[in-house]
């Protein structure tokens, strides 16, 4: 593989031809061999921010591309050498599985005998030797991402990047998948950017966590961080439920005008120590239940307890709420 | 996604290049039609007389078209529309094949269906001296065409499901299919209407072998102009021709347009 | 299923009309063309493919058919390709329009505006006449057919083929180009096979129609030798009517079939995709 390189984008936007604008004017930079995961509901720049770096998209007048020291804002896709896993793969119909991975090879004018062994190399990679004549429409869809990223690989990218590479499979298999790209993207050492609106996939794989909204950068670090302490309650609800209790009893007994908290940092206890609650609704999860709970003044929140927690639809019970924060 | 200058180019010089291709000609019938003397040329002046000539010609072949071009519309409606209820129900391979079938007379050239009428029904009088003739031959012309657009606007609405539902409700099956089935499969049926009224209008060459001095239609007067009038007043005929066209196309193409994106049109006069 | 049965009953009408007035009158056609015309000592289908007079215009028909087919489907691909892959071009809807009036016209009608545009009086002729001296007069033979062939089959096929490229994934050809591929290398490797199958139904269509097309070449002139024009010279001027029946099932069967199979052809690389 070849050797890591940083990525820096500095003042880049996109405005599309009718006006609308896409992404704000961005500075980002990724270390050398560090995966990024950009992480955001759909719609808020995260795909468009991709598109950029592998050069399908160009950024507005002002805003540069840079891969280590070159400067790529103004070369083309095809020229740029990265490696690209699509939402949905975009395997081509008319390939089988070797002719998929070894595409970029014989683009490169690489001779057959040596495009044979790095293709089987590379399936060897992703476990999928047996499978090279298969045809494209004779795969499952984790078949399928795992030839979509041998096939990116194979060119020897100087940038990995992935749109919503896990997106498009059900959950137990996104599961094991996520934990295999993981070890994958840890040996191959490369840069990476990840694109994905999963907040557990994206705090997995990333070294570091972008998150985005309305075109905006909302906040940047590692997966620890963002989640322990959000610069925004945009950026706090989005990895992971977040609760919002604000004034009257909330005021009196904590001394501050809002409460937010993790369902998780709720701890339930007979009625008298901590803030009066109603159970509204009780789920059982296997390994927690869930309360839906609601104050007197009729706010509502959500409690995660352990599976022997007793209380039913009606108890009236006290929240403790232990990592209290000032909103 | 950028396109490579190179494949703009040469496709906006392509689509360019065809579209004169194509209305070029049209637009010379067009001056032809309206020009006092083409071969002078427009310096001759503008003038009516050719159409007005055209009319005393060959109204009666424009009346008979439209006629001809209702009654194929009325039976292919009638015989049509409960067709394509009944293959859009039986999606199997039976229906695959008689919709193969009904397609026949469209896929093989006119003239061997005309000849084929010819040889089998031209011997009953009445029937080969009157316009009905003709009329049969359109028919099998255009019945694929109203079937095929009904099917497309049925199989958009889940009919199958919503005829069932009626039927538990107590529908009887002829309340069902005017209730439910037909109301659905409208714009299919406008769609299939339009494009019947068009090709009977245009088509020539079943209508020539079978039609008699007493039962020409407006191609037939056309083909009969273009060998023996002068070129103004072929022009002229030509011009009243596509202004029949017009509101058909644009009526066809409207509907296009707000159902679905692409361009296809499911139609082709006879050639 | 018993409930469902009882519609059949409905699309009888359909079934009755046409077994009446095509099937059967195209099986007594067929049957017509087993027999041995006047002075003649074998069957017509015989004669047919024997005498050269009669094979040299299937071989006319076949050639000009195929040469048209080519030709319209090389220059509809760049027009059906920028017109699906620029949807907001300024005045799209209005060249779409232009494009696909044509398809009502008739053949009759073609055959006027070839006339017209090459004939003697035609602008091609004026042209050639004011810039080089010679004239230039095209439409009354195979030159002018071909002319005619490609305007009735040029808004067939662009209708076709748009849908066609429309359908292409976009990610298709992103992803080879990130994987270095050039324009032409993308055309070559990812689209042009993802539109074979269009390609092949759209071809076998524009065939078929030319094949058969008669109204054209009947405005164009009666001394052009293809098929449709012998069937009805045998017909209406000879009275032959065992060869223009044999004629007419030979045309028939051959632009039946070739329909047939490109379509189980576009069909099955529609499924393998």
């Amino acid at each position: 593989m070849t050797h890591p390189l940083t990525i820096r984008l500095d003042n880049c936007a996109k405005t599309w031809p009718d006006g609308t604008r896409a992404l704000a004017p961005l500075n980002l930079s990724i270390d050398a061999g560090e995966t990024l995961a950009l992480l955001g509901p759909s719609g808020c720049g995260k795909t468009t921010l991709l598109r950029m770096i592998c050069g399908l998209e160009s950024a507005d007048e002002g805003g540069r591309i840079r891969f280590g020291d070159d400067d790529v804002t103004q070369v083309a896709p095809e020229a740029r050498g990265v490696g690209v896993v699509f939402q949905g793969y975009a395997l081509f119909p008319n390939m089988n599985v070797a002719g998929n991975v070894g595409y970029g090879l014989k683009i490169r004018g690489v001779d057959a005998a040596s495009r044979r062994r790095r293709v089987a190399e590379m399936l060897e990679l992703v476990e999928l030797e047996a499978l090279a004549e298969r045809r494209i429409d004779q795969l499952s869809g984790g078949q399928r991402q795992r030839v979509a990223l041998a096939r990116a690989i194979a060119i020897e990218p100087r940038v990995l990047l992935l749109d919503e590479p896990l997106t498009a499979l059900d959950a137990r298999l996104r599961q094991q998948l996520r934990v295999d790209l993981a070890k994958l993207l840890k040996t191959l050492g490369i840069t990476c950017v990840i694109v994905t609106h999963d907040q557990e996939e994206a705090m997995m794989l990333g070294d570091r966590v972008a998150v985005m909204s309305a075109g905006r950068l909302e906040q940047l670090g590692a997966p620890e961080t963002l989640y322990r302490d959000p610069a925004s309650p945009f950026v706090a609800d989005f990895l992971g439920t977040l609760c919002r209790l604000e004034g009257g009893e909330v005021a009196t007994r904590h001394g501050v005008a809002a409460l937010t908290f993790r369902p998780h940092e709720v701890e339930l206890a007979p009625p008298g120590q901590g803030l009066p609650a109603r159970v509204q609704a009780r789920f059982f999860l296997g390994s927690h239940i869930r309360f839906e709970l609601a104050l007197a003044d009729g706010q509502r929140f959500t409690a995660l307890a352990a599976p022997d927690a007793i209380w039913q639809p009606g108890d009236t019970v006290s929240a403790l709420i232990e990592q209290a924060r000032v909103a | 996604m950028r396109h490579s200058r190179f494949d703009t180019r040469l496709g906006l010089t392509a689509t360019l290049a065809v579209v004169a291709f194509l209305i070029g000609p049209v637009l010379l019938s067009v001056t032809a039609g309206v020009t006092r003397n083409y071969f002078v040329g427009l310096s001759s002046g503008l003038t009516l007389d050719w159409i007005v000539q055209v009319w005393d010609l060959y109204a009666d072949t424009i009346w008979r078209s439209y006629a001809v071009a209702l009654a194929t519309l009325a039976i292919t409606t009638i015989i049509g529309v409960p067709a394509a209820w009944v293959l859009t129900l039986f999606p199997g391979r039976l229906s695959r094949l008689l919709e193969e079938l009904l397609t026949l007379p469209v896929a093989v050239p006119g003239l061997a269906t005309a000849l084929a009428l010819i040889v089998s029904w031209g011997s009953v009088g009445w029937l080969r001296s009157s316009v009905a003739f003709i009329v049969i031959g359109h028919v099998l012309f255009t019945l694929p065409f109203m079937v095929r657009a009904v099917r497309a606007g049925m199989q958009g609405a889940d009919l199958m499901v919503l005829d069932e539902a009626a039927a538990t409700l107590g529908a009887s099956r002829r309340r069902r299919f005017f209730d439910i089935i037909v109301p659905a499969a409208s714009s299919g049926i406008v769609t299939g209407a339009l494009t019947v009224v068009t090709l009977s209008i245009g088509e020539f060459n079943l209508t020539w072998l079978l039609h008699t001095p007493l039962t020409k239609t407006l191609p037939v007067g056309l083909a009969d102009s273009y060998a023996s009038m002068r070129l103004e007043v072929a022009s002229a005929y030509t011009l009243v021709f596509l202004l029949m066209l017009l509101p058909l196309m644009v009526g066809l193409q409207w509907i296009a347009a707000r159902s679905t994106r692409h361009g296809g049109l499911g139609l082709g006069a006879s050639t | 299923m018993g409930r469902r049965r009882a519609w059949l009953v409905i699309a009888a009408p359909a079934v009755v009309l046409f077994l009446a007035f095509w099937l059967l009158p195209m099986a007594k056609l067929a049957g017509i063309g087993a027999a041995t015309p006047q002075g003649m000592d074998a069957s017509a289908y015989w004669l047919v493919v024997t005498q050269p007079r009669y094979w040299q215009s299937l071989i006319n028909t076949v050639a000009l058919s195929l040469g048209a087919t080519l030709a319209t489907l090389v220059i509809a691909l760049p027009v059906s390709r920028f017109l699906a892959r620029h949807p907001d071009f300024p005045g799209r809807r209005v060249l779409m329009s232009l494009l696909l009036f044509p398809l009502a016209f008739p053949g009759v009608v073609v055959g006027f505006l070839v006339i017209l545009a090459t004939g003697r009086q035609g602008v091609l002729n004026t042209l050639s006449k004011a810039l080089s001296g010679d004239p230039m007069v095209l439409a009354y033979g195979m030159a002018g057919l071909f002319i005619g062939y490609l305007y009735f089959l040029l808004p067939r096929t662009i209708g076709v083929l748009m849908t066609a490229v429309e359908g292409i994934d976009k990610h298709w050809l992103e992803a080879a180009q990130t994987l270095g591929a050039s324009p032409w290398r993308r055309f070559v490797d990812i689209e042009l096979p993802a539109l074979t199958g269009a390609l092949t139904a759209a071809g076998a269509m524009c065939f078929a129609t030319a094949m058969g097309a008669f109204g054209t070449v009947f405005t164009l002139g009666t001394r052009i030798d293809v098929l449709p024009i012998t069937i009805y010279d045998e017909f209406t001027n000879y009275a032959n009517l065992p060869v223009a029946a044999a004629l007419s099932v030979v045309l028939g069967l051959a632009t039946w079939a070739v329909l047939y199979v490109a379509n189980s052809l576009a069909a099955r690389t529609a499924r393998g995709n």
